[in-house]
This record gives C-alpha cells, structure tokens and sequence, in this order.
C-alpha cells in the first residue's frame, strides 16, 4: 500500500521534474528563436551560448517580493496562481508517453504483453483533458478580478472571453478526431493493455492512427487540425492572440499586479500548457509515439531501434517551434477579429468537416476509415 | 471571380504561410548584433563625447576666458569665471560642465576660437556621487592631456572639411 502510493510519488516527479525543465529551456529557446527570427542573437550572457538564463531568471524571480495590493481581495489574489497552475500540471496524469513491454512470469511461463506508459490510465482521458485545459481560464479571470485593477481586469474578461469561444471549436475538432479513432477495432492479441477501452482514451486514438505517416489524423482530418492548432494558441493566450496580456494596450493584462514567484507561477502555468497543447496536437493528429516511417520499406526497419517516446518528444518539439513561430511572425489580432474568427470560421469549418467525415465513415473511404 | 479567389487564398492560410517562410529564412540568416564591451562600431572623428580643454605644445592652457562658449551653450550647462594673470594675460579661474545638462551639441567647440574646449571620443564613464557630473577646469584640463594625442588627429582628419 505504502509502496504503491511511493511508486506514485515517483512516476508524478517522473512527469512533473522534466516538465518544470522543459518549461525553463522553453523560454531559452523561445527568447533564442525569437530573436533569431529578428535577426538577433537572443540571450548568451550567462552560461555558455546562454544557456543557464532560465536559471538566473527564476533565481531574480525567487528574491523578489511577492506585492499584494492592499485594495485586492487576498484570499483569491493568492489562490488565483494555484488555480491557474494546478489544471496545467493535473492535465499530464492520462497522458500517455509511449508503451513498453511487462514481462511477466506465471509458473514458469513468460508472456510479454505491451502496456501504456502513463500515470492515470483512465478510460475517458480525452474529455478529462478537455476539462482541464479549460479549468485553467478560471485562474486568469479570479486573477484579473481579485487584483482590483482596471487593465487586469480587463484583461480577464478578454481572455474569458477568447477561451470560451475557441473551446467550443476546439472540442469540436476533438469530435471529429473522436470519430475517426472509433473506427478503429481494438485486437486483443496485439493490445491487450487497451481491451474494453474506448475511442475517447488517448491510447487508443495513437493507436488508431498506426500504419504509417498517412494514416495519422493529420492528412484525413486536416481541416480540424488547423483549428485544433489556432485553438490551441488560442487558448493558451499566445501571440497572435495575447490580448489578454496585450503589452501594448494594457501593460500586461491579468498578471499586472502580481511579481516575483506568483507572478513565476502564472508563467510556469502558461508555458506547461504549450507543452501540453504540443502534446496533445502529436498525440491526437500526428500518430504519438508512432513511428513515421512505419510501413516505408527499409527505414521502418532502421529506424525501429528509436524509443517511441523519441518520436514523441520530436513531434512535440516541433509544435512548441511552431508556437514560438507564430509569435516572431503573427501581429496581434484586433479583438473583434478573434471573436469573428472563432464564431463564424472555426466552429462553421468544424461542423462541416465532421459532416465530411461522417460520411467518408459510412461510406468506409478506403485508405482510413475501411477497417472492419 | 475574385472573392473565390480570395476565399481560397485564406483558407489555405496562403498569406501566413508567406509570412512565416520569410521568419523560418531569417532563422538561419546571419545575425548583425555588435556584441558591444567585445566588438565596436567604428566612430568618426567627429565624435562628440566627453569634454576636454586642450593645451599648447609648450604646456600653455589655450583658454582666454572669452566666454563663447558659455554664450552659445544652449542647455546652460558652462560657467566660466576669469581674472587676469600676472603676466597680463586674461584666464579662467573656474570652468565648470554640468555633464547632466549638457546635450553634447557640439556647439561650445565650434564657438572656441583657440580650439581650446572640444569633446573627445571618449563615451564610456560614469559617475558614482552626487556633484560628479560636474567637470571642473582640472578635470577637463586632465582629460585634455590624456587624449591630447587623439584630439590632436581628429582635428586634423576633420581639417579640410571646414
């Protein structure tokens, strides 16, 4: 019992010690690209190539007194990072990493059977994630609300606002992923760590997707995964769509009142969600851990030696590059642009594409959805 | 014809995709930061930096106290007072440069008749009390014989342009 619960303990640091390290080489490397792209050199003071500036920004940021306004409420004024971070992290339990063979030995007989790699393997992981991601917005606006400020303030209600709208075709483009990976028949020879799960568990959506770099969602649903991408950036209050943070018009949105480690923590909780939202766009659309050169004669078998979770960690990497491209080359969207976008592109394009894809299903379009 | 057209262009993201193959092109361009205490632009002969009063060869401050300079300066920044030497030549006795009000136009060095009072290329100082900023005529005196040598070559290169 006491085991259990240590082995736990060891798997969440095992997810959250490398996420923290990613979140601090993720604002190297944002700060580097960024200013690569404007052709300049970006940090390279401290450290070699600059490398350990994410260490001396947290260390600036753990000696700064942390200022509560005497007008805010402080009850909420201190919790709001809490809220903001706890969604972000609590989101990587049911992501799954990779699979890996358990062998077990059952009276001298060794079965080697392929399980997930995740911390919380429950069955609807894909409606908790959705869940959390949009938790997180709760955190902004108690921000924003218990800081008594103007420009705080009227940065949460942008970004209410914002990830409201962009929820909706965000879940949309899920839908559509959801019906896709339902085609898929699960065999209990070959996966027996996903028998009686259904298409709304993530393992079974990577899986759904295997047969090679065609078959991922990405090419039959591409529609969706452009949205599911904008939606994302969307979400996590990214440039080009920062008008909750808007340095130019509203000094820096919900987070203006906050300094030192709350103000770290709002970070912390922004760029967790990049990485998850990168995650979730190589889980959902771009086959996971699979390998791209599955069913290419020659590669797949050079190729067969890289762990999964390599291929995951590329493909997330690139979604990250991805966002951090959209910032260097996007200007910021005009307010009512982004409500025009959400409302009457993305949620449109979504449900026509789900239409699309509804009947591609009953009509079993041959090169994805013809498994029976 | 023509909004066809258009609505092709935005849904395939055309204009985006421009944009961001012009970022991804200066991603890999070279970089054209001048790493600054390592490596320096090059500086004209011009340039207006720090004060500095200049002596003649033989020792002699070129200063007259004729005050041009205090005249022209149009932050206020110089206050001169002379008296006359016992040699019967007219000096300043005080010559003071508020640094902080000065705007470094240049002009106390064009009013100077004797090319007494200039700035020199020196840029790089600081100050670390209150009442620093302020250069007395000792100060602008040392300074000028510190950089007597390079005052010296600038005027010259800048000579046949006035």
């Amino acid at each position: 019992m006491f085991l259990d619960l240590l082995w736990i303990v060891v798997k969440i640091l095992l997810i959250v010690l490398p996420l923290m390290f990613s979140v601090a080489y993720l604002t190297y490397a944002e700060r580097k690209i960024i200013g690569y792209m404007q052709v300049r050199c970006g940090p390279n003071r401290v450290g070699p190539y600059g490398l350990l500036q994410p260490i001396a920004d947290a260390v600036k940021l753990l000696f700064k007194e942390i200022i509560i306004p005497s007008s805010s409420n402080k009850f909420l004024f201190v919790i709001a990072p809490i809220l903001a971070i706890a969604p972000a992290l609590a989101a990587w339990a049911v992501i799954p990493f990779g699979e890996i063979d358990v062998s077990t030995t059952v009276a001298g007989k060794t079965t080697t059977t392929q399980e997930l790699l995740v911390l919380a393997d429950i069955d609807a992981s894909l409606l908790y994630i959705l869940a959390l991601t949009s938790i997180g917005v709760y955190g902004v606006i108690v921000a924003g609300w218990a800081s008594n400020s103007k420009y705080a303030f009227l940065g949460s209600m942008r970004s209410a606002a914002q990830i409201v709208s962009y929820e909706i075709a965000m879940g949309f483009a899920l839908v559509g992923v959801l019906m896709a990976a339902s085609v898929y028949q699960i065999d209990p020879v070959t996966d027996p760590a996903l028998v009686g799960k259904s298409a709304i568990n993530l393992g079974v959506i990577v899986k759904s997707q295997s047969g090679g770099f065609w078959h991922w969602y990405w090419l039959p649903l591409m529609p969706l995964f452009i949205v599911y991408l904008v939606s994302g950036v969307a979400e996590t209050n990214r440039a080009p769509f920062d008008v909750a943070e808007g340095e130019s018009e509203i000094v820096a949105g919900f987070h203006v009142e906050y300094s030192g480690m709350a103000f770290a923590v709002f970070f912390l909780a922004e760029y967790a969600v990049i990485i998850l939202i990168s995650m979730l766009c190589a889980l959902l659309f771009c086959g996971g851990w699979l390998s791209p050169f599955e069913g290419i004669p020659h590669l797949e078998e050079w190729f067969a030696w890289v762990p999964g979770l390599v291929w995951l960690i590329m493909k997330t990497m690139f979604f990250m590059f991805c966002f951090l491209w959209f910032r260097a080359t996007f200007p910021r969207y005009r307010y009512d642009q982004i409500m025009r976008l959400g409302w009457k592109v993305f949620i449109p394009v979504t449900i026509v594409w789900i239409v699309v894809l509804a009947a591609a299903i009953a009509y079993e379009l041959p090169p994805w959805f013809d498994q029976v | 014809m023509a909004s066809i057209a258009h609505w092709i262009k935005s849904f395939t993201l055309w204009e985006l995709l421009k944009g961001m193959r012009l970022t991804g092109r200066y991603l890999f361009s070279r970089k054209i930061t001048v790493q600054y205490p390592e490596e320096k632009t090059p500086m004209s002969p011009r340039f207006r930096g720090l004060h500095a009063l200049r002596r003649y060869k033989n020792g002699e401050e070129r200063c007259i106290a004729c005050k041009l300079c205090e005249a022209v300066c149009p932050a206020l920044a110089i206050t001169i007072d002379s008296e006359q030497r016992e040699d019967g030549t007219r000096r300043t006795t005080r010559y003071d440069i508020d640094l902080f009000k000065c705007i470094f136009c240049g002009f106390c060095e064009e009013a100077c008749p004797v090319d007494s009072i200039v700035e020199t290329r020196h840029f790089e100082y600081h100050f670390e009390n209150q009442g620093d900023q302020i250069m007395t005529k000792s100060d602008l005196l040392k300074i000028g014989d510190r950089f007597e040598d390079q005052i010296a070559a600038d005027r010259k290169a800048d000579a046949p342009y006035r």
